[in-house]
């Protein structure tokens, strides 16, 4: 696993240049999309093909092989690396190539195709020019579309007048990029086999879409007599017709491109004839075409995450990039570190387990810290923190009884796990104990927690960075509060049950009280009823079983609300996040269905009641006061920052909004000493935002509690939350 | 009135920066000549009104010719208005060769074969499958080749450094069938 120090190391040596090109990616992808008439649309077609696909997956790939074999084609279906590797070298061999030139192929990289060959005294050339960069420098991909993107302009001229000393030494990148065209131009030209992958592959006609940009794989396709395709088996769909909505959403997912210079539709063999450069005779028409094809489909795990109801999704995936650039933590370290074997960024767990296996996904998995801002990102909509949350569960069984200390585990985490996940999980996973224990015995539980002793002990034994703020516990709970409450709506619009989540029930109980008047201000009848957590901390943690029996009890204590006409309200926007999007996983569908109808996060439901005829005269008016405004990760996923920002704009606040996707806070992910520097990298970017000239003086709103934490400890001024802005008292 | 397919074709083909002009068959020649930088190679114009005859563009050249030339002119199949995207065949006649192995690409579109976007182009693509042609091989090229790999953007990686569109517009009579 990425340590402190790692990831110190790459943040101080890569942070920069990945973080330039990966934010530039994500930002041209929301530029991109905004161009497309209908980007849902073509996201839900794109998905149902996907879903079809991988459902009929042996069935096509039959008729795959005949289509290639039809088209003069052979098929080799390779059951593992070493079985595709064993069949790529006999091709090469019987063609007598001394020389293979490839195209990028991430799938080659899995199966280790150069050593392979390379073993076999063949010269492998990687023409694409970031792989190209790699394979001189001896280096890995950082990033699975733009490999190179942790070099920077000075270290590749570098690196090139070291290696090739050329005359004048290179310096910009076009003088890079020609002496890079000529030098594996000419390596191209007399090469005989020529190795690309597929990003797709129909069935039907047997034909491959390579979405390229640089003329690399057309050059290799055309200059060689021998085209070997390497690809998973996930890549097969069913027809050319549905080639379409990934030809508009895949550039524009990953680098932000609306399209890449080229994409080749390949039905190999191609016809173009087959030349030598030198023959100044033979006009190109009369040259041979005659040409081999061979197309390499490789399992390797995947029709085994084709039988795994979790993994499956993971086989969907069109290796876009929008993960990786979209996930906030990637920007700062890049996949060296937040990657395995060989796939980075958020759907690399689901790759690296169903290829690798746990122990290889176990090596960054924790990096995700399911803010799901890819999940909108993704062009097939792939949960992919989903699939990081099982295949943490699956670490945490499989690490069994590491690093426990009993004598806390038995008092604080009173989990379901059956098999053991570590002490710092599972202490996390279990905060609401942490929580009741503290309001009960507040003052003195954060007197205690602050001291010297005990933060060198959390750090110690539960690995809590001594430079975090632990959270202050209310001795009164916003439940205790509410429950000696007069009433004070007497003929309700309407009524509602309010969510006590944890930390606005224990810690931020302030806004609570705020959300309860500013609620019946607006003629709405309020209870507070005491509730269990949502299992957000267990889940975050991978403990899945615990946070079902989280979501089985939260579900028993609201449905009855519901059932009696209360609206579900809740604060915190993480735990709303719960409800509408994984208790669809924990719960059966009817439960599920009625809690999710019903909820909304505090300002969506004000938003409801001003547009339904509330008026804001009855709340506290803003009378042009400057807030800049930082909506929650989960809350932006779910739709929900516009309605908080329309409801301050129509109190007569002044809103300025961050475009960070995450503050990385994280729930416990910025508590945790390994992550610490990297959350706070994070969070720089977000103040930084809110630092500005004209964001300096802006009041700091937030709406979820770890967006509040990590502001309140990166800026001098403090935050607050936007019903807090709302509550005249 | 809405806007052509051939309009938003221009347009969205010089939004990248790519050269682009409308000329009759008559104009062709004319038109041709000053996007061609010499020496030039060329694939003949199949299916289309105009041909390559009497121009500077030597057709069918052998491979070091190919080689040593800076233009190379070859017909597109179709184009996509949206994207400004030409559809480039990879014909026995090495089209392919031609209009990837130099440095500047002119490619030869007839304005009756301008579809608006991708739909109307994967139906194109299938319509061919359906009648029996088999799926062909075909680029879909939008603007010249690039490069990011070396620290900031590059046109002209691998492919041509420079991409010009000509679109021979037809008898103005000519009613479209799509």
């Amino acid at each position: 696993m990425s340590d402190a120090s790692e990831l110190r190391r790459l943040m101080a040596t890569e942070g920069d240049a990945v973080f330039e090109n990966t934010s530039g990616f994500n930002r041209g992808r929301y530029d991109s999309v905004a161009g497309l008439s209908d980007y849902e649309g073509l996201k839900t077609e794109a998905r149902s093909i996907k879903e079809d696909a991988i459902e009929r997956l042996p069935e096509l790939v039959d008729q795959l092989r005949e289509s290639v074999e039809a088209n003069g084609g052979t098929v080799y279906l390779a059951d593992d690396a070493a079985d595709a590797n064993e069949y790529l070298r006999s091709v090469v061999s019987d063609r007598d190539a001394e020389r293979v030139v490839k195209s990028k192929s991430m799938t080659s990289e899995e199966l280790e195709v150069n050593e392979a060959l390379e073993g076999d005294g063949v010269d492998v050339v990687e023409t694409d020019l970031g792989e190209w960069v790699l394979q001189v420098a001896d280096e890995t991909p950082s990033h699975i579309v733009a490999p190179a993107i942790h070099k920077s302009r000075p270290e590749i001229a570098e690196l090139f007048n070291e290696r090739f000393d050329p005359d004048p030494p290179l310096e910009s990148a076009a003088e890079l990029t020609r002496f890079a065209r000529d030098h594996l131009g000419e390596l191209i030209e007399d090469a005989q086999v020529g190795v690309t992958g597929a990003n797709f592959i129909t069935a039907d006609t047997g034909t491959m879409a390579l979405v390229t940009s640089e003329g690399n794989a057309r050059k290799v396709v055309s200059a060689t007599d021998t085209h070997v395709a390497v690809a998973g088996v996930e890549k097969v769909i069913p027809s050319v017709e549905d080639l379409q909505p990934f030809v508009e959403l895949i550039g524009r997912s990953g680098t932000g491109q609306d399209i890449t210079s080229y994409v080749s539709l390949l039905t190999p063999p191609v016809d173009t004839p087959v030349v030598d450069f030198e023959d100044d005779e033979t006009p190109l028409s009369e040259a041979t075409t005659d040409r081999d094809f061979h197309l390499v489909l490789v399992d390797n795990g995947r029709m085994a995450m084709r039988d795994d109801d979790e993994l499956r999704e993971t086989l969907y995936c069109i290796r876009c990039s929008a993960c990786s650039n979209s996930c906030a933590n990637f920007q700062q370290v890049g996949g060296h570190a937040f990657g395995g074997e060989t796939y980075s960024g958020g759907i690399a767990t689901g790759w690296e387990a169903g290829i690798e296996g746990l122990d290889t996904a176990a090596e960054f998995n924790d990096l995700c810290t399911g803010c799901s801002r890819c999940v909108e990102a993704c062009p097939v909509g792939i949960d992919i923190p989903w699939i990081n949350t099982v295949v943490r569960d699956r670490i945490n069984r499989q690490k069994g009884d590491d690093d426990r200390f009993d004598f806390l585990v038995d008092g604080l985490t009173p989990d379901e796990e059956s098999e053991s996940p570590p002490l710092q999980k599972r202490f996390f996973g279990n905060f609401e104990t942490a929580a009741k224990l503290g309001s009960a015995t507040a003052p003195l539980s954060n007197w205690m927690a602050n001291t010297g002793v005990a933060r060198q002990a959390m750090q110690r034994v539960l690995g809590i960075d001594p430079r975090r703020e632990i959270p202050r516990f209310q001795r009164e709970t916003l439940v205790e509060w509410a429950a000696d409450r007069e009433v004070t709506v007497t003929d309700p619009e309407r009524s509602v049950v309010l969510y006590p989540d944890l930390y606005t029930n224990h810690v931020q109980v302030e806004r609570g009280k705020a959300a309860v008047r500013v609620l019946e201000a607006l003629g709405v009848d309020v209870v507070v009823p005491q509730a269990p957590s949502s299992g957000r901390a267990p889940l975050s943690q991978g403990m899945v079983t615990t946070a079902r029996d989280h979501a089985e009890r939260v579900a028993d204590r609201l449905l009855p609300y519901v059932e009696s006409g209360r609206d579900v309200v809740v604060v915190e926007p993480s735990d709303l996040a719960m409800f509408h999007r994984e208790y669809g996983r924990l719960l059966d569908d009817d439960p599920y269905e009625q809690l999710a109808v019903n909820s909304y996060e505090v300002l969506e439901f004000v938003y409801g009641l001003l547009e339904n005829g509330a008026s804001t005269e009855d709340l506290r008016d803003g009378a042009g006061e400057r807030v800049a405004y930082h909506s929650h990760c989960q809350q932006r996923t779910l739709g929900l920052e516009d309605h908080t920002v329309a409801v301050l704009e129509r109190c007569g606040f002044d809103v300025a909004t961050s475009d960070v996707e995450c503050c990385g806070m994280a729930g416990s992910f910025g508590y945790k000493s390994d992550y610490y520097e990297l959350s706070v990298a994070v969070g720089d970017e977000l103040a930084g935002q809110f630092t500005t000239d004209d964001t300096v003086d802006r009041t700091v709103v937030a709406s979820g509690t770890s967006c509040l934490e990590q502001l309140d400890h990166l800026l001098d001024r403090p935050s607050t939350h936007p019903v807090e802005l709302l509550d005249g008292r | 009135m809405s806007t052509s397919p051939v309009d938003s074709l221009v347009s969205a083909v010089t939004a990248l920066d790519v050269p682009c002009e409308r000329t009759t068959p008559e104009q062709f020649e004319a038109t041709l000549a000053a996007h061609v930088e010499e020496p030039a190679v060329g694939v003949g114009l199949r299916d289309q009104s105009v041909s390559l005859d009497g121009t500077a563009v030597t057709v069918d050249p052998a491979p070091a010719a190919l080689k040593a030339a800076h233009t190379g002119v070859t017909p597109a199949a179709f184009a996509v208005a949206d994207y400004g995207s030409i559809v480039l065949p990879s014909t026995d006649d090495g089209a392919e060769l031609v209009s990837l192995f130099v440095d500047r690409h002119v490619a030869v579109v007839d304005a009756n074969d301008v579809v608006p976007g991708m739909e109307a182009a994967f139906e194109r693509f299938e319509e061919h499958v359906a009648d029996g042609a088999g799926a062909a091989s075909n680029i879909i090229a939008t603007g010249p080749s690039a490069t990011a790999d070396m620290g900031e953007l590059v046109l002209g990686a691998h492919g041509p450094s420079e991409v010009h569109v000509v679109v021979v517009e037809g008898d103005a009579a000519e009613v479209e069938d799509e």
